[in-house]
C-alpha cells in the first residue's frame, strides 16, 4: 500500500509542477500578484511530494521490498545496509527519482531564499524550474516508473552491481546530481532574465551562489568518482576520459567558466548576454550528460536501439529546453546592452580570456566524446576516441589557463598598466621556475611533464598567496597580517580555489610522471625490493564477507628494514551478480601512495602481484577539496549573507513600500 | 564454504588482472615499448579501456600478439598497423588525422582561434564604447535603493 503512496505522491508532483509553470508565468507577463505568489508555496510542496515519493522507494529498498520489480533487479537481503540505502540510485529508475528530488530541492531553496527578488523575477525563476520538474517528472511516470510491482514476488533479489558496492560511489550519483540540477537554476534564472529583458549586476549577484553551489557538488561528485576509480579499478588510473566522465567534466568545465564571468556582470555590468548563453549551454550540457549515461549511446549505439523509448524521450527533453533557450536568447540577447568600459588589458579583459580558454577546453572534450558517434553515422567510420587524444589536445588549454591565472588574478579591474600590476608576481614567477628547472635536473631523462606540472602548480599556489598578500594594503607587517584576517571571504576563496587547482596540477603531473610499477609472480613468504622498498607476500587466505568471497593476501611494506604498512589486497567475487572486483590496497602517505593488487593463483605456484609507487597521488584529491573549501567560503562571504539576512529584517512601513513593477 | 569458492572461482573464471607476469618479455627495452604501445590501443569489448589496462581475455591475446609482433622485429607503427589491418582503426584510441578526423583534430586549435577573435573584437568595443556608467538612477531604482539603504 506504501508504495503507491509514493507513485501517488509522484504523479501530485507532476501536477503540482504544471500548476507552478503556468499560473506564475501568466501572472507574471498580466501583473497578477496573487498568480505569481502561487510559485513560492508550489515549488516547496512539489519538493515535499517527491521527498515523500523518493522516501518510500528508499523504505521498499531497506526493507527488500521484493514486490517491487526494480528492488528486485538491484536488491539483495545479504547487503549491507548502506549499499542498499545507494541501490536507490544505483539504477535507472532510481537516479532519475534522485534527480528530480534534487531538482526540486534546488526550487524549493529558491523560493526559500529568494524573498529578496523582484517578484516577476522570483515568479519566472520558479516557473521555469517548474517545467523542468514537468518534463523530468512526466519522463520517469511515461518510461521509467520505480514504482512497477511485481504480480509474483521472488524470495530474493539479484543483488546491486558489486563495482557498484562501495563507499565512494555510492555518495558519488548524489553529489554530481546536485551539481547538474544545481546548473538548472543558473539556467532558471537566465531564461527568466530574458522573458524580462532586463540583466543587471542584481541579476549577476543572484545567479553566481547557485551556480557556485552546483559548481561545488560538481567538484565533489568528480573527485569522488575519480577516487573510486583510484582504488577500485586495480591499476591506480583516476580519469579515464571515459563518456561518462566527460559528461559531467563538461559542466563542471562550463559551470567554472560561468562562475568567472559573472563576476563581471556583477563588478562591471558586461559580458551579459555571454553569461546568459553560458548559464544555457551549462545546463545543456548537464542534460547531455544525463542524456549520455542514461540512454547509453554512446556506450554502444545499440544499447540506445534496444530502449528507444528512454533515449527519444530525454533527447526530446534536451531538445525542448536547450534549443528554446537558445531561440529566446537569439530573440533577446540584443537586448542585453553592456554598461561597463574597460582596456584590453584589465581584470574585466582576463575573465575574458579566462572564459576563452575553458569554453573551448568544454568544447573540445565535446567534440572529442561525441566523434566517434558522428563518424560512424555520417561516414560509416567505425573508431576510438580515448585517452591519448584527450592528453594532447586538451591538456595545452589549462597549461595556458594555469599559465595567466596568477596574472589575471592581480590585475586592476578597468584599465590596467601590465608590467606594473604583474610586477609583484615576478619573485614568485621565479621561484615556480626555478623549482621546474631542478625537478627537471633531479629526474634523469623523463618526460617534461614532471618538472612542468610542478611549476605550473607551485606559480598557482604561490601566486594565489601573492594575491592574498596584494590586498592587503601598504603598511607594516603587522598591519598586513590583521587585514589579511579581515580580508572579505570572497577573497580567501578565490586565492584558495586557485591554490586548490595547482594542488590538482602537481599531483597530476606528479603521479603520470613519476609512477612505478612491478608486476611479478610471488610466493607465500617471498620478499623483493621495489623502488626503495621491500615487500613481503606474508600469506593468502580466503575469507568470506557478507555477500561475497574474498582471495585476501598479507602483504608487508618495509623500508631498509622498519615496517611501513600491512597491507591487505584482496579479489572478491559476489555469487549472487556473478562478478570479480579487484580491491587494491593503499597505503596513504603524503608524498606518495604504495599501491598494492593481488592477482590469481599461478600454475606454477604463488600469486601474480602488482605493486604502484605513485607520488603526489593524494594531492590530485586533496586539491580538489581545497577547491571545494575555496568555493564554500566564496559562497559564505558577506554579501551573499547579507541578501539572506535582509529577508527576516522587519518589513518595511506600508508608506514606505515601493509598488511592484 | 571454501570448496564453494572454489567452484566458484573456476565457475565464473574470473578475469585476471590486466598486464600479467607471464606475458612480459625478457627484454626490458622491448617490454617498456611494448607497454607504451599497448595504452594507446583500444581492447575491443571492453568500455573505453586500453589492451594495457584492461582484464578482458581479448585484451591478453592482443598483448601476446603485439609482444610478438615486436620480437619478430617489427618496428612500432608496424607492430600497430599490423592489428589495425586486422582489427580496424576502432582499434586506435588515438584516431589518425587522416579524412574525416582532420574534424576532430581541427576542431579544438580552430575554435580557439574564433573565440579568440571574437573576444578580442568585443573587448575593443568595450573599450571605445562610451562610458554609459554614469546614467541616472530611474525612480523606481532611485526608491528600491532608498529601502534598501533603510532597511
Amino acid at each position: 500500500m506504501y508504495v503507491e503512496l509514493g507513485h501517488f505522491a509522484l504523479i501530485l508532483a507532476l501536477f503540482v509542477a504544471v500548476v507552478q509553470t503556468v499560473l506564475p508565468l501568466y501572472g507574471a507577463a498580466r501583473g497578477r500578484p496573487a498568480l505569481m505568489a502561487v510559485a513560492e508555496p508550489a515549488a516547496i510542496v512539489q519538493f515535499v511530494l517527491i521527498a515523500v515519493s523518493f522516501a518510500v522507494l528508499m523504505r521498499a529498498f531497506v526493507t527488500s521490498d521484493f514486490s517491487l520489480s526494480l528492488v528486485v533487479a538491484n536488491s539483495h537481503t545479504a547487503k549491507p545496509l548502506l549499499y542498499k540505502i545507494s541501490g536507490v540510485w544505483g539504477n535507472h529508475e532510481g537516479s532519475m527519482l534522485l534527480w528530480v528530488l534534487c531538482l526540486s530541492a534546488f526550487g524549493a531553496a529558491a523560493a526559500w531564499f529568494g524573498t529578496n527578488l523582484p517578484p516577476t523575477l522570483r515568479a519566472r525563476v520558479l516557473a521555469v524550474q517548474g517545467s523542468i520538474g514537468v518534463a523530468f517528472l512526466a519522463f520517469i511516470l511515461f518510461t521509467s516508473n520505480p514504482f512497477a510491482r511485481l504480480p509474483v514476488p521472488p524470495f530474493n533479489g539479484e543483488d546491486l552491481n558489486p563495482l557498484l558496492q562501495d563507499p565512494g560511489l555510492a555518495f558519488h550519483p548524489p553529489f554530481l546530481y546536485l551539481g547538474y540540477v544545481g546548473l538548472s537554476m543558473a539556467f532558471s534564472f537566465a531564461i527568466a532574465a530574458l522573458i524580462e529583458g532586463r540583466v543587471d549586476a542584481a541579476w549577476g549577484r543572484w545567479v553566481r551562489p547557485w551556480t557556485l553551489a552546483a559548481w561545488i557538488f560538481l567538484t565533489v561528485g568528480i573527485a569522488l568518482g575519480s577516487w573510486w576509480a583510484y582504488y577500485e579499478l586495480g591499476w591506480g588510473g583516476f580519469w579515464f576520459w571515459d563518456p561518462v566522465e566527460n559528461a559531467s567534466f563538461m559542466p563542471w568545465l562550463i559551470a567554472a567558466a560561468l562562475l568567472h564571468s559573472a563576476i563581471v556582470v556583477e563588478k562591471r555590468e558586461a559580458l551579459k548576454s555571454w553569461t546568459i548563453l553560458l548559464a544555457i549551454l551549462a545546463f545543456g550540457f548537464s542534460m547531455i550528460g544525463t542524456f549520455i549515461v542514461r540512454s547509453g549511446v554512446l556506450t554502444s549505439v545499440h544499447a540506445f536501439a534496444t530502449d528507444p523509448e528512454r533515449g527519444v524521450f530525454i533527447l526530446a527533453i534536451m531538445a525542448f529546453f536547450t534549443g528554446g533557450g537558445l531561440t529566446l536568447y537569439a530573440a533577446r540577447a540584443g537586448a542585453l546592452e553592456a554598461k561597463g568600459v574597460f582596456a584590453p588589458v584589465s581584470r574585466e579583459g582576463a575573465l575574458v580570456l579566462n572564459n576563452v580558454l575553458l569554453a573551448v577546453a568544454a568544447f573540445v572534450v565535446f567534440v572529442g566524446t561525441l566523434w566517434p558517434l558522428v563518424a560512424e553515422m555520417a561516414f560509416g567510420r567505425k573508431l576510438s576516441v580515448g585517452a591519448p587524444f584527450f592528453n594532447l589536445a586538451f591538456t595545452p588549454f589549462f597549461v595556458a589557463l594555469a599559465i595567466v591565472l596568477p596574472f589575471g588574478a592581480v590585475i586592476p579591474w578597468k584599465r590596467a598598466q601590465g608590467a606594473r600590476a604583474v610586477r609583484p608576481l615576478y619573485p614568485v614567477l621565479v621561484l615556480a621556475v626555478a623549482a621546474g628547472a631542478l625537478v627537471w635536473a633531479m629526474q634523469t631523462g623523463r618526460s617534461a611533464l614532471g618538472p612542468v606540472g610542478v611549476a605550473l602548480g607551485l606559480w598557482l599556489v604561490l601566486g594565489a598567496a601573492t594575491d592574498l598578500w596584494l590586498r592587503t594594503g601598504r603598511q607594516g607587517w603587522a598591519d598586513r597580517l590583521r587585514r589579511l584576517a579581515r580580508l572579505p571571504r570572497a577573497d580567501w576563496g578565490k586565492a584558495v580555489a586557485h591554490a586548490g587547482l595547482g594542488i590538482t596540477f602537481i599531483g597530476i603531473a606528479g603521479m603520470m610522471a613519476w609512477q612505478q610499477e612491478d608486476i611479478r609472480v610471488a610466493r607465500e613468504g617471498e620478499t623483493y625490493p621495489f623502488a626503495g622498498h621491500e615487500i613481503t607476500l606474508r600469506e593468502v587466505q580466503q575469507v568470506e564477507g557478507p555477500n561475497y568471497l574474498s582471495t585476501l593476501a598479507v602483504m608487508e611494506v618495509t623500508k631498509n628494514g622498519r615496517p611501513v604498512a600491512v597491507l591487505t589486497p584482496e579479489k572478491r567475487v559476489y555469487p549472487v551478480a556473478g562478478m570479480p572486483t579487484t580491491e587494491a590496497a593503499i597505503d596513504n602517505g603524503f608524498w606518495r601512495d604504495i599501491y598494492l593488487v593481488i592477482g590469481d593463483a599461478q600454475a606454477g605456484g604463488g600469486y601474480a602481484v602488482r605493486a604502484y609507487l605513485k607520488p603526489f597521488a593524494n594531492w590530485i584529491w586533496g586539491g580538489a577539496i581545497v577547491m571545494c573549501l575555496g568555493g564554500i567560503l566564496s559562497l559564505s562571504d558577506r554579501r551573499h549573507r547579507v541578501a539572506a539576512g535582509a529577508r527576516r529584517a522587519p518589513p518595511v512601513a506600508p508608506g514606505q513600500q515601493v509598488p511592484a513593477e | 564454504m571454501r570448496w564453494l569458492a572454489l567452484v566458484l572461482a573456476l565457475a565464473l573464471a574470473a578475469p585476471a588482472f590486466a598486464v600479467q607476469p607471464d606475458e612480459m618479455l625478457d627484454d626490458p627495452a622491448l617490454e617498456a615499448r611494448a607497454r607504451d604501445l599497448s595504452k594507446g590501443l583500444r581492447c575491443l569489448v571492453c568500455r573505453n579501456e586500453s589492451i594495457d589496462e584492461s582484464n578482458a581475455d581479448l585484451a591478453r591475446d592482443l598483448r601476446i600478439l603485439l609482444r610478438e609482433r615486436l620480437v619478430a622485429g617489427d618496428s612500432d607503427d608496424e607492430a600497430v598497423a599490423f592489428l589495425v589491418d586486422r582489427y580496424g582503426e576502432y582499434v586506435l584510441l588515438k584516431p589518425r588525422f587522416g579524412g574525416a578526423n582532420a574534424v576532430l583534430w581541427v576542431a579544438g586549435p580552430g575554435m580557439l582561434l574564433i573565440a579568440l577573435g571574437l573576444a578580442a573584437a568585443y573587448l575593443r568595443r568595450r573599450r571605445n564604447a562610451a562610458d554609459a556608467g554614469g546614467a541616472e538612477l530611474s525612480a523606481a531604482e532611485e526608491a528600491e535603493l532608498e529601502r534598501i539603504l533603510k532597511t
